[in-house]
């Protein structure tokens, strides 16, 4: 299937400052890319590439099948979404939403009857003859979707729509969004550096760095499969943790060595992993460390830890222990009797496992 | 007032009552103090010759008569012509109105284009337009009556037109551009993915958010332009002249008797469209230079 969107080697830097570097990306018709990565990492200058709100320096940018590199953003068949969500202050909400359509010259007919429709989805045909200014964050929200999805676009573009809402309404509105998605069986990039709403939306997921991509891939790649040091931590909360080892040839498999002060090191047999260098940084997310008898498979391999910190979250109960002076969390079931101060058996799922390279911070399994 | 505190020797309500008072009266004086010129040329205006002759200048008219302003308007004389102020007063007009409008609307586009259509050097051409604002105008005088011969209207109120426009931009520019300097850029973006452009997005978004600064700056100029005395005298000639320069005139042509009454009545009269201005618009003027960011 061609790709929807296509980016090719592109390059925008202002003077001598690069900001994003021989950018590949794609995505699918009906597919969900998210941006993701640090403020500061060029994610949404790609957006705003892609829109054509900004020039780039080289390479190329495709949006269904034709070549828009120097198409000005009205003839690139997109819609947008903001941060600041950028109602037009004077205008009715009937009006922010029609003014594309008017722009473009379409008949006024069409324009009310297509601002019916996308009022009624939306569910904002009460405040038509509002004024921006008398509307709540999250119906301004909804203003700002109907005049993307008013303008029915091959390629709908999100850039942090939801930073601006309160904790609870971003949550109802993600989910809003996904079902959108659903329905209309849209192509969106969407940008965020929020990296829940990153895994729950995304059919695929672009992690950028000082504007070089990290990672490509599907949510549960990049989850279990973090491509570096960086990915793994950034992806994932409580973040993975990330714990300097030592490893050794042995007979039956690899053997990993853990520092801990006040105790004898750590030590666990990998035996699906060969041809590590000595020095690694091992990772786990918490979710695979439990309390022992609680996690069963072959990879499995209970130590005794001493537990620092106990963290009740409701569902899950988040122990930390120290481990090569890291702080290292496990994520137990909540009816866990761990107790700061006392020892406990934790299982640590090597079926899970990713190394590092301590130097490069690349994945080396 | 906490009940622990001390009983006052006063009672306290008294005592801030006593404050209020006096701070009113404070106010009032000072009110008084600067509206007593203005009485006294009011008064003056409307009394003969023979009663400010013999009367008190702070007395109130005995007999109150409007022949000094009829004077004024339409038969004061200025050197050898004896029309009064009415055709200088229509120069002035004719001059200031679409002095105003062409400069407001050439610092709009300005402003709008410094504040967000960002290009390079833009911050450079904004510096040196703040830099035009402070020029002293006797500086320009004498090239700029060059260029007025050059381009063939020296003398004439295009002429004059031309040159407020041209020392107006500096100003309006800047309040223009500090006003949109607050509009998220976002507004822009939307409307250019929305198929608008530069033209239209002024038009439709920015235009209808610039009331406030608008008044502010049609205020400003109108004053400035108004009141001019300098590029008037230098600029215009017998017939073309503006209402200050006409004024200054009949002041200063009077032979023998001093006409007092005429001379108030003429400067209340080439006072009054400024005055007029700023009781108009002058609520938006305080709203305009207070105006901030735009929410929504």
């Amino acid at each position: 299937m061609e790709a929807m969107l296509e980016i090719r080697n592109l390059d925008k830097s202002y003077g001598a400052t690069e900001i994003l570097k021989d950018i590949n990306v794609s995505a699918e018709p009906g597919g969900f890319l998210v941006l993701v990565g640090p403020s500061g990492c060029g994610k949404s200058t790609l957006l705003n590439c892609i829109a054509g709100l900004e020039s780039i320096s080289g390479g190329s940018i495709h949006i269904g099948g034709r070549d828009m590199t120097h198409v000005s953003p009205k003839d690139r068949n997109i819609a947008m979404v903001f941060q600041s969500y950028a109602l037009y202050p004077t205008m009715s909400v009937a009006r922010n939403i029609t003014f594309g359509m008017k722009v473009r010259g379409v008949d006024r007919a069409t324009r009310a009857s297509k601002l019916q429709d996308v009022a009624r989805q939306l569910q904002i045909e009460q405040l038509l003859d509002r004024r921006p200014s008398q509307l709540s964050g999250g119906q301004r929200q909804r203003v700002a979707m109907g005049r993307a999805l008013v303008r029915d676009p091959q390629l709908f573009l999100f850039d942090e729509p939801l930073s601006n809402l309160d904790a609870k309404l971003r949550v109802e509105m993600r989910l809003e969004i996904k079902k959108l998605h659903h329905d209309l069986g849209a192509t969106m990039v969407y940008v965020t550096h929020d990296q829940i709403e990153a895994m729950t939306l995304a059919t695929k997921i672009v992690v950028l760095k000082d504007g070089v991509v990290q990672q490509i891939g599907s949510p549960a790649e990049i989850y279990r499969r973090p491509a570096n040091l960086f990915v793994a931590d950034f992806m994932g909360s409580p973040a993975m943790n990330l714990i300097p080892a030592r490893t050794s040839r042995e007979s039956g498999g690899t053997r990993i060595e853990i520092e801990r002060t006040g105790g004898a090191p750590v030590v666990l047999i990998d035996t699906r992993n060969g041809d590590l260098p000595e020095e690694v940084i091992l990772g786990l997310r918490p979710e695979d460390i439990a309390e022992a008898g609680f996690r069963a498979g072959e990879e499995v391999q209970e130590v005794k830890c001493l537990i620092d910190m106990v963290e009740p979250a409701g569902a899950d109960t988040f122990v930390v222990s120290r481990l090569a002076g890291r702080q290292v969390t496990a994520r137990l079931h909540s009816e866990t009797t761990a107790q700061p101060g006392s020892t406990l058996d934790l299982a640590f799922d090597l079926g899970k496992v990713s190394y590092f390279a301590q130097d490069t911070g690349e994945r080396l399994n | 007032m906490v009940d622990a505190t001390p009983a006052p020797l006063v009672n306290p309500r008294a005592g801030q009552v006593a404050l209020r008072w006096l701070l009113f009266a404070i106010l009032a004086l000072f009110a008084l103090f600067y509206l007593m010129p203005l009485f006294v040329m009011i008064t003056t205006s409307l009394k003969s010759l023979d009663e400010i002759r013999s009367g008190s200048l702070v007395a109130l008219p005995v007999q109150v008569t409007f022949e000094a302003w009829r004077t004024a308007w339409s038969s004061a004389c200025s050197g050898i012509q004896c029309e009064g102020l009415r055709p200088y007063f229509w120069n002035s007009v004719a001059l200031t109105v679409p002095a105003v409008a062409v400069s407001t609307l050439i610092g709009a586009v300005n402003g709008y284009v410094i504040a967000q259509w960002k290009f390079r050097g833009a911050n450079l051409i904004f510096s040196l337009m703040l830099f035009g604002c402070f020029i002293p105008f006797q500086v320009v005088l004498l090239p700029m009556a060059r260029t007025l011969g050059f381009m063939g209207v020296a003398g004439t109120i295009p002429g004059l037109i031309f040159v407020h426009v041209i020392y107006g931009i500096g100003f309006t520019t800047l309040f223009f551009r500090n006003y949109y300097v607050t509009i998220p850029v976002e507004l822009v973006k939307a409307a250019k993915v929305d198929g608008a452009g530069f033209f239209r997005i002024f038009w439709s978004i920015f235009m209808p958010l610039s009331l406030p600064i608008m008044m502010v700056t049609v205020i400003w100029q109108f004053t400035q332009i108004w009141n001019d005395f300098l590029f008037g005298v230098s600029f215009s000639q017998a017939g073309t002249q503006p209402v200050t320069v006409a004024l200054n005139n009949i002041v200063n042509s009077t032979t023998g008797v001093k006409e007092y009454n005429v001379n108030m009545a003429a400067a209340i009269i080439a006072a009054f469209p400024t005055l007029f201005v700023y009781a108009v618009a002058g609520k938006y003027f305080i709203r305009g230079l207070t105006a901030g960011s735009v929410k929504g």
